[in-house]
């Protein structure tokens, strides 16, 4: 799907600040823009006062604007902003026409009661639908939060509220994870001589920021426009809305019904909300009680013929292992979708990483294969999504999907697959010339259990996690049989190598003898890289991996040309590693990258350069 | 309810898998009456899920010739519960013993009797981990001896009533292994019930625990420190059901009704179906000392079961939106063609 696309992303972001003019927007954006200068961040900015200086409160005419860009290769304020602060809501109504759709817009709730909303003229009382505001909200309580945090400092409340734009520069300080000691070294500058209002700056300024820590705010500062020239109907999507419609796709052309078992973790979580609204297509999306209780009722959703699903990220893997294990015992087809985020432990829950690799490959008891695919791009996902369902089912077996916080959040314009554009999937139902044969572990020629479930009448069968005897089903001891049944399991996922696509080298020009390979969410950067290379000269073959175990079948064949395959990935070589075990012969060097950020494109070039160059 | 089939049998519900409890243990007679209650209850055996987690009790889905289905240790609830979401047209029972349902499974099983899965829940309830050879469970007495607390515990037992009821439960009902008829009641009763039906057997470990509940269970007191709760009936109990219960004070009392205190009129009369579960607590949580410990069905009440309202939601939001498939949702939303 990618290999005939140009994928280029911008790294930079627009946020607007918006209130009244006395809500002190301008210092919010003014100390925004320095922190992000001391940051290294390259900035232009755009004040947008009111005509009247002090218009009435709350007014239309009243609101003030102060519009950010920051980031590589900026040259204008930017035309529309990617973040927008609204204090209220005629700060919202006059600048919800700058945010750009795929935007959030942050408003302070609590100054959006009735009163509120008529001095901006609002007539109805959802302010959001009357002015077509259809991006990502997120409403804050400030003014409460504000209050709570000056309890103590025995100020009136006209003076706590002057604090509330420093409450808005905490939390986009947050999200962009700008330190906030810059930030207090620009109050002191202004407040120096006022200690008591320099002390409340500094205490809304930090209640901001703990507050997006709290609830774990993030915004994506990248979209990765795919430059797909197709003719067709298009819409914007993000990593984890297109893992939601590839599954529901895969349900159709299954014939099975979706059934997802999660529970909430960042970055994850939106796959569960999105498919929560599906029940308008009969998804049955259901929260359940904690990581192990998602994975299970997905498992016995699964049993009685569902495609299911489970969602989580890296910590939630983790407490799922026990339960995975059971589906490989029982054969069953699952999806796993991890969407990766920094680690170990909490880590660093709303930053990406692809350290969860060798979790997915070999975090279980026993051996215990599994297939592991993995998504390259927001739109990439809704493909891989349908690709792991596909293979779940045709091969009865867990499948984990490996996407991460950069593309699951990031997003991107989505051709909408026409009719046709997708296979049928088959179920592995036991065929009408076994049925006299048949018993719960029977196969196909490929190794394939087929799969039968309550309702079905005559196949009334018992599986579980126990081990059983290859020709019968029954349970059994026999070390002889369970060996012979590890290997069964083993060349079950092996076989899968023959039902996915080759491993395809993008290449400019014949005979290079390096290779640059990447895996997952780097397609982007790693492209990028590899078309900047062969530009300047320097000659390099690239390969994308979505396919990790089984591997594609040629990739031996394609890898073992080269002099010196190059592994870029955002953890310390996990996939480097894997490779290597699998294909021992090959020459690999290694860039990496473990800092919860995606690569930069100059890094890897850079790091081939240096390989390359035998530095 | 499933369809039924025509004059079924406790053998259409048995396979002929060697059962491998040890002789003696208290699983058998459960298993037996189970197959005779689903004979009752008529629902073809390919329309039954019986789920399991891990531990002796775990192992009877191998004895049904139903859909079966041998879990992890603890799981078994949330398994059940996506059988069941998937699938609302199944019967789907649950196995479980005192250490899968309620140390490991513990927090699964609060969660699905709060949900209230129409699931029904067979707790079978030994007070010992026997597959692990004899370890307290979270069931055992205070200072109970076991191998891995030599000196005795120092921590008080769960009562699994008292969970259920925590949880909001809509159903619990209570059994002893040599209680056949009884147990076949209340898990016909729980079957029916639309919703958790909690179903706690009092079962014996012959080589780990035996004896637990002699107390209650000895022929020679049994009549005495039991009482059979019917909907509707008196509480009355006592080898010639010349003792009741009634209600004194803030609490129940037990009494003799042949020396002239109290008359029959005085005796409660059992309502399971009461919304308020205040008695029903009482009730259960009678242990034999004072006030003998309650069988049969205490608590069975109408509420909404997750499942139904999970398809009958869905159904509400389709008919609203009339999508045929994911295509026409993606373009009632903000769409731009390329030509």
């Amino acid at each position: 799907m990618l290999g005939k696309t140009n994928v280029k992303f911008r790294q930079s972001i627009v946020v607007r600040f918006s209130g009244d003019s006395g809500d002190g927007m301008q210092l919010a954006g003014n100390i925004f823009s320095s922190v992000s200068a001391e940051m290294g961040e390259i900035i232009s900015t755009f004040p947008d006062y009111p005509a009247e200086v002090r218009a009435p409160q709350g007014s239309l005419s009243g609101v003030s604007g102060f519009q950010v860009h920051i980031g590589h290769g900026v040259h204008t304020p930017g035309d529309e902003c990617d973040v927008l602060v609204a204090m209220n809501p005629a700060a919202l109504k006059q600048n919800v026409q700058f945010l750009n759709k795929n935007g959030v817009a942050i408003v302070d709730i609590d100054s959006f009661k009735e009163i509120d909303l008529k001095k901006a003229k609002f007539t109805t009382d959802n302010p959001y639908k009357e002015i077509g505001l259809k991006t990502q909200i997120v409403e804050v309580p400030m003014t409460s939060m504000v209050k709570a945090a000056l309890e103590d400092s025995g100020m009136d409340f006209k003076s706590q509220m002057k604090c509330r734009n420093m409450f808005a520069l905490g939390l986009i300080c947050w999200l962009f994870n700008m330190p906030l000691s810059s930030a207090r070294r620009f109050l002191q500058h202004k407040f120096g001589n006022k200690p008591a209002v320099f002390d409340a700056n500094c205490k809304v300024l930090q209640g901001g920021y703990d507050y997006g820590h709290n609830i774990h705010a993030s915004v994506s500062k990248y979209r990765i426009e795919t430059e797909d020239m197709r003719p067709g109907i298009y819409v914007d999507v993000n990593g984890n809305k297109a893992t939601a419609w590839g599954l529901i796709l895969a349900s159709e052309k299954s014939g099975r019904p979706l059934y997802l078992g999660s529970y909430p973790i960042t970055p994850a979580t939106d796959i569960l909300h999105e498919l929560a609204k599906r029940r308008d297509l009969g998804v049955k999306a259901c929260q359940m009680e904690d990581e192990i209780a998602g994975i299970c009722s997905a498992i016995g959703a699964a049993y009685a013929g569902s495609l299911a699903v489970t969602s989580t990220s890296g910590p939630g893997l983790s407490l799922k292992s026990e339960a995975m294990g059971l589906a490989v015992m029982s054969e069953l087809p699952l999806v796993i979708i991890d969407v990766q985020r920094g680690g170990p432990s909490t880590g660093m829950p709303t930053k990406t990483e692809q350290t969860d690799l060798m979790q997915a490959l070999y975090g279980r008891s026993g051996e215990c294969p599994l297939v592991v695919v993995a998504a390259s791009s927001p739109t990439d996902c809704f493909h891989m999504a349908f690709e792991a369902a596909r293979i779940a089912i045709e091969h009865m077996t867990p499948v984990i999907l490996m996407t991460d916080a950069f593309i699951a959040n990031g997003s991107s314009a989505w051709r909408v697959p026409e009719v046709g554009d997708y296979p049928e999937i088959h179920p592995n139902f036991v065929p009408e010339d076994k049925e006299a044969t048949w018993h719960p572990y029977s196969r196909n020629e490929e190794l394939v259990r087929y799969w039968s479930f309550p309702g079905v009448e005559g196949k009334m069968h018992r599986v579980g996690g126990l081990e059983r005897d290859y020709d019968t089903g029954v349970i059994s001891n026999s070390p002889e049989n369970h060996e012979r049944m590890v290997k069964t399991r083993a060349q079950k996922i092996a076989n899968v190598a023959n039902h996915i696509p080759l491993l395809e080298v993008k290449s400019e020009h014949e005979g290079c003898d390096t290779i640059i390979i990447g895996w997952g969410g780097t397609y982007g950067h790693i492209y990028t890289a590899y078309e900047h290379l062969n530009h300047a000269g320097k000659h390099i073959d690239f390969a994308q991996f979505n396919y990790i175990n089984p591997l594609p079948r040629n990739t031996r064949e394609v890898l073992t040309k080269y002099k010196t395959v190059i592994v870029a990935e955002l953890n310390s070589g996990q996939f480097a590693t894997y490779l290597q075990s699998q294909i021992p012969e090959l020459n690999i060097k290694r860039i990496n990258k473990v800092q919860g950020q995606p690569f930069l494109v100059n890094e890897i070039e850079e790091g081939i350069t240096k390989i390359m160059e035998g530095k | 309810m499933a369809q039924t089939f025509q004059n079924p049998e406790p053998k259409d519900y048995k396979n002929d898998v060697a059962v491998r409890w040890c002789p003696g243990c208290g699983d058998h007679a459960v298993l037996n009456v189970l197959h005779k209650a689903m004979a009752e209850l008529g629902v073809p055996p390919h329309m039954i899920a019986v789920v399991s987690g891990i531990g002796c009790s775990s192992r009877l889905p191998y004895y049904m010739n139903t859909y079966g289905f041998h879990t992890i240790h603890g799981r078994g609830g949330a398994i059940a519960t996506g059988v069941k979401v998937a699938n609302p047209q199944l019967t789907v029972w649950q196995i479980s013993g005192d250490g899968d349902c309620l140390a490991i499974g513990g927090n699964h099983f609060i969660h699905e009797v709060r949900r209230n899965v129409d699931l029904n829940l067979l707790l079978l309830n030994n007070k010992i981990y026997g597959l692990t050879k004899g370890q307290f469970s979270p069931t055992s007495d205070r200072g109970c001896i076991s191998k891995s607390s030599p000196y005795g515990t120092t921590e008080d037992p769960f009562i699994p009533a008292e969970l259920v009821f925590g949880a909001r439960g809509t159903f619990f009902a209570r059994g002893i292994d040599v209680e056949l008829k009884i147990n076949q009641e209340i898990m016909v009763e729980g079957a029916r019930h639309k919703g958790c039906s909690v179903i706690e057997i009092l079962q014996n470990c012959m080589i780990f625990n035996n004896g637990i509940h002699n107390r209650i269970t000895d022929k020679a007191v049994r009549a005495n420190r039991t009482i059979h709760l019917v909907h509707g009936e008196k509480m009355l109990f006592g080898k010639n059901r010349d003792m009741g219960l009634v209600q004194e004070g803030f609490g129940l009392k037990a009494v003799r009704l042949d020396d002239g205190d109290y008359t029959i009129d005085d005796v409660l009369i059992h309502d399971a179906h009461c919304q308020d579960n205040f008695l029903h607590q009482q009730l259960a949580m009678m242990d034999g000392t004072n006030l003998p410990v309650a069988l049969g069905v205490i608590r069975d009440v109408d509420a909404p079961s997750y499942e139904t309202d999970v398809t009958v939601q869905m159904r509400k939001i389709q008919v609203k939106h009339r999508y045929r498939n994911l295509r026409d949702m993606i373009l009632d939303g903000d769409t731009w063609e390329r030509k």
